[in-house]
């Protein structure tokens, strides 16, 4: 399965995923560059974590113009798997790729911990090795991951199964105590209604191996080798 | 160049935690009977337009694409010199 890691000015998890993918899943993976057009055949696109041009005007919000994200918009709307990775999500979420937007953590602060979620469906092509209520640990680090969206598209979410991931405690329940930052119904993270786009704001690569700390992460990548990309 | 003021809030229901922060070291400064507070966003622009009715419609099209984030956040223009009366904040949705 070919990788492709898209490179921003201001990424900075870029080369953990590269990591992940290539020498922990042991799949070929590359860098794309944001001013490139062309994803080389590559069949799973990561949008990687950062502070892609400094999180100027909003996290993600100058990002979703670089040349590259025609081609990430081409490739999801062709039903192929695209991960957006906190800063990666705020971008799909500001491209129009998912719903929603990420808005300032109600504490205030930049977070960065382990966290648990649940995942909530098997559907996406990150998920397909998971299943419904199990539980994972990875890190989270932001500062802007308070997910919001109006009542109507958060039930229209609920019914199309559009959220994956939400913040739970170790034993799996979701509650506000368990919810590091505010999010509406503590959601961690949310696939298009396609299902072939995720975005989430835990870094998984961050949770490849068990010199990081744990591999829990390291399922999501592994949940692609089963998907046929067409 | 013409100049338009452009005004960014968070829409009216979405929490500004920043905004709950300043209240908060409002009151404990002893300021007394502080209501709301809403942190926003205030942009200046030049554009190559003289009417105000062209560059308030120039600006709101660049506030609809990209100065603002429809989901969360309410915009509003003033044009300097120009007739700002009434305007309430717009939003896409």
């Amino acid at each position: 399965m070919q990788f492709a890691v898209i490179v921003f000015p201001g990424s900075n998890c870029d080369h953990d995923c590269y990591h992940a993918v290539a020498h922990v899943l042991g799949q070929p993976a590359k860098f794309v560059w944001h001013k490139e057009r062309d994803l080389g055949g590559a069949e799973v696109i990561i949008v990687p974590g950062g502070f892609s041009y400094g999180d100027y005007l909003r996290a993600g919000a100058i990002s979703r113009f670089s040349p590259v994200m025609k081609s990430v918009a081409d490739h999801a709307a062709a039903g192929r798997p695209v991960i957006g990775i906190c800063n990666g999500f705020q971008i799909l979420t500001e491209a129009g790729l998912l719903p929603g937007a990420l808005h300032r953590n109600t504490s205030l602060r930049f977070i960065c911990k382990d966290v648990y979620v649940r995942c909530m469906t098997s559907r996406t092509p990150f998920t397909t090795e998971i299943l419904p209520g199990e539980t994972l640990r990875l890190p989270i680090a932001h500062g802007e991951g308070n997910y919001f969206c109006d009542a109507e598209t958060f039930a229209e979410m609920e019914e199309n199964d559009q959220i994956v991931f939400r913040y739970c405690d170790a034993e799996g329940t979701p509650s506000p105590e368990a919810n590091p930052n505010g999010s509406l119904g503590h959601i961690a993270g949310i696939c298009n209604t396609g299902g072939n786009v995720l975005g989430l704001m835990p870094h998984p690569e961050r949770a490849s191996e068990a010199a990081l700390g744990g591999d829990d992460g390291l399922r999501l990548f592994q949940s692609t080798l089963s998907v046929t990309v067409s | 160049m013409a100049k338009a003021h452009v005004y960014i809030t968070y829409k009216n229901g979405v929490l500004d935690p920043q905004g709950e922060a300043v209240k908060d070291a409002l009151s404990s400064l002893g300021f007394q009977g502080v209501g709301d507070v809403r942190v926003g966003k205030y942009i200046e622009i030049e554009v190559e337009k003289s009417a105000p009715d062209e560059i308030r419609g120039e600006v709101e099209k660049m506030c609809q694409e990209l100065l603002a984030n429809p989901v969360i956040e309410d915009f509003r223009v003033e044009i300097p010199n120009g007739n700002n009366n009434p305007q309430p904040p717009k939003s896409e949705a």
